[in-house]
């Protein structure tokens, strides 16, 4: 029974980290901005959902959702300056507004400094994930497909093209960036009702990395590629464990090396003609790349 | 009391805004040939600081002779990250090599917590600051030792880059590659130069504020590559007086603006960070330059 319970509590974190890493699929997977920040929207939703269902009592589902759309409002306004320009701005602006973000966290009164949250009842389970990744990765289907989606794929495929053909990408790009910080919010909520205590350093720049590792090793712009990496890199640590407790000293060394050595060696990740759908978009990236 | 402690402030202000310009050097050299963010830059830095910490504690050397070792470790450090991580993809999209670049400082921050543990090293104490008196204003000799070098580094590079031949060639490379190789510039050569050259001032930058602040840790390098980077913008990317000048300036915002909120300190570089891509993304002495088809 206990082992039972073991697996599903794993089984629930993959659920949690499959929704962090779809959603910085969306914003740096097909729009092609690179966010170093994604753990930070997680952490916003983790604390304004658990705040209001400590301090205010507000039922569970309702905070989740408010903490989930104050995610995308941070989104929102750190995307605005930085998504105007080149998308390599973004990426150094991500990670200075993490910090900025830990810190005010650590220093805030109400969320607790260094000692976090504790106390938080425990509400999500493997269902309440499973139905949370189903919505996400419905509506990420649905945004994909439409003409939003395509226009988030033209700005990665060529912004300047993409602005010819009359997208407005600086708005595309704040909407991918928002939606992003939305879904990464839902993720924080759901992981503060499960481990029931939360504090600033669970949404440090090294979750972020971990969530980057999660989409570069499945496959940058492959939905099903970022679901299998996030189940892999949730797995492998928890297996590494069980065979020595050593190995998890060397977990960030590992994710250093995996990001280098897959964008020399496969770049497109493990999957990358995996369904019809993303097989298109690949070719039309090696038909574009004669470009810049 | 007032000027004294205002001078004092300034002082501070210079010394750290002078290393924030080493750092900011290397950022905006790497990012003027290849539009790339070096995020290892941060962790060329860190291994400047132990190099040297290395050399002094292990090997007795005086300060000259560590702060020279310090540059060539990291200079070395440099091309051989160009050559392993980067170089294999020039040609691919954009965002491949700066995963590349992230994912080789997230390996070599925690190697160096592997290899020396998390806790920060001393220098030993004959590196520590004697106050030297100008009259009414006393100037610490580490801070003058340290605006002295890096005022030099700079001229170095001034003149290196505008008084020789391959600093001419690094001009030519970084206003236009695909030219500046039909003018029989060797491309990958220039590339490795401007790694060696901007690793090693980094290095340089790396092994004096270790000196400095007496101590040196793995995870020395994160906050002073960001503010290095927030410099090199501020002044305008790729721009090489600008990253001097954008450093100076932040190093003088950060000293003046903790006086009023010292818990935020590290966050005062992102604010202005923001308000630079808000208002004036090219930067202070950054030029507009119109993306081509």
């Amino acid at each position: 029974m206990k082992r039972m319970n073991y697996y599903l509590q794993v089984l629930t974190v993959i659920g949690i980290n499959i929704i962090l890493a779809v959603s910085l699929n969306l914003v740096s997977g097909f729009t092609g901005q690179l966010s170093l920040g994604h753990a930070t929207f997680m952490g916003i939703g983790a604390y304004t959902a658990t705040l209001l269902a400590l301090k205010l009592h507000v039922p569970f589902i309702p905070s989740l959702i408010f903490g989930a759309a104050m995610a995308a409002f941070f989104g929102f306004i750190i995307g605005v300056p930085t998504l105007r320009l080149k998308g390599d701005y973004l990426a150094i602006a991500t990670l200075g507004f993490g910090e900025i973000m830990k810190n005010i966290l650590l220093n805030l009164k109400i969320t607790g400094g260094p000692m976090g949250l504790r106390g938080i009842p425990k509400v999500t389970n493997i269902y309440i994930v499973a139905a949370a990744v189903v919505v996400v990765i419905f509506t990420l289907n649905r945004i994909m497909i439409s003409r939003v989606g395509k226009s988030f794929i033209a700005i990665r495929e060529d912004e300047l093209a993409a602005e010819a053909m009359g997208i407005n990408t600086t708005n595309y790009k704040i909407l991918a960036f928002t939606i992003g910080a939305f879904y990464a919010g839902i993720a924080g909520g759901l992981f503060a009702f499960l481990f029931r205590y939360i504090n600033p350093n669970n949404f440090g720049f090294m979750k972020s990395i971990e969530i980057l590792c999660m989409v570069v090793l499945g496959g940058m712009g492959n939905t099903a590629g970022a679901i299998l990496g996030a189940a892999l890199l949730t797995v492998l640590p928890e297996f590494l464990r069980s065979v020595s407790p050593l190995i998890s000293q060397y977990r960030m060394v590992f994710y250093g090396l995996l990001l280098v050595v897959m964008m020399i060696v496969r770049p497109q990740g493990l999957l990358s003609n995996t369904s019809f759908y993303f097989r298109r978009i690949s070719v039309e990236k090696n038909a574009g790349k004669g470009g810049r | 009391m007032f000027f004294q402690q205002f001078f004092a402030q300034v002082m501070n202000g210079l010394t750290l805004g002078s290393t924030y310009a080493l750092i900011a050097l290397g950022y905006t050299m790497v990012y003027g040939i290849l539009e790339l963010i070096n995020f290892a830059h941060s962790e060329i830095y860190m291994t400047g600081a132990f190099v040297g910490l290395i050399m002094v504690t292990v090997y007795k050397l005086p300060f000259a002779a560590a702060l020279l070792a310090g540059m060539a470790g990291s200079c070395i450090l440099g091309v051989i990250i160009e050559k392993i991580a980067y170089r294999p993809l020039r040609k691919a999209t954009r965002i491949a090599p700066l995963i590349s670049a992230i994912g080789v400082s997230i390996f070599l921050q925690n190697a160096a917590l592997l290899v020396f543990g998390p806790q920060a090293r001393a220098f030993p104490a004959n590196f520590s600051a004697a106050a030297l008196n100008f009259g009414f204003v006393q100037i610490s000799s580490l801070q003058l030792l340290i605006l002295v070098i890096s005022v030099l580094l700079m001229i170095g590079l001034h003149l290196l880059i505008h008084r020789t031949k391959i600093g001419q060639a690094m001009r030519a490379t970084a206003q236009d590659k695909e030219t500046a190789q039909l003018m029989g510039i060797r491309i990958d050569r220039v590339i490795s130069f401007t790694f060696a050259i901007g690793s090693a001032l980094g290095g340089a930058a790396g092994v004096l504020v270790g000196v400095y602040f007496n101590s040196a840790d793995p995870m020395m390098g994160f906050f002073p590559g960001l503010k290095g980077f927030v410099a090199a913008v501020l002044g305008g990317i790729g721009n090489i007086p600008g990253a001097m000048v954008g450093g100076l300036i932040l190093g003088l915002a950060e000293v003046f603006g903790a006086v009023y909120m010292s818990q935020y300190k590290d966050a005062i570089a992102f604010a202005v960070l923001i308000l630079i891509l808000l208002f004036k993304p090219t930067g202070l002495m950054g030029r507009r330059i119109q993306e081509k088809v």
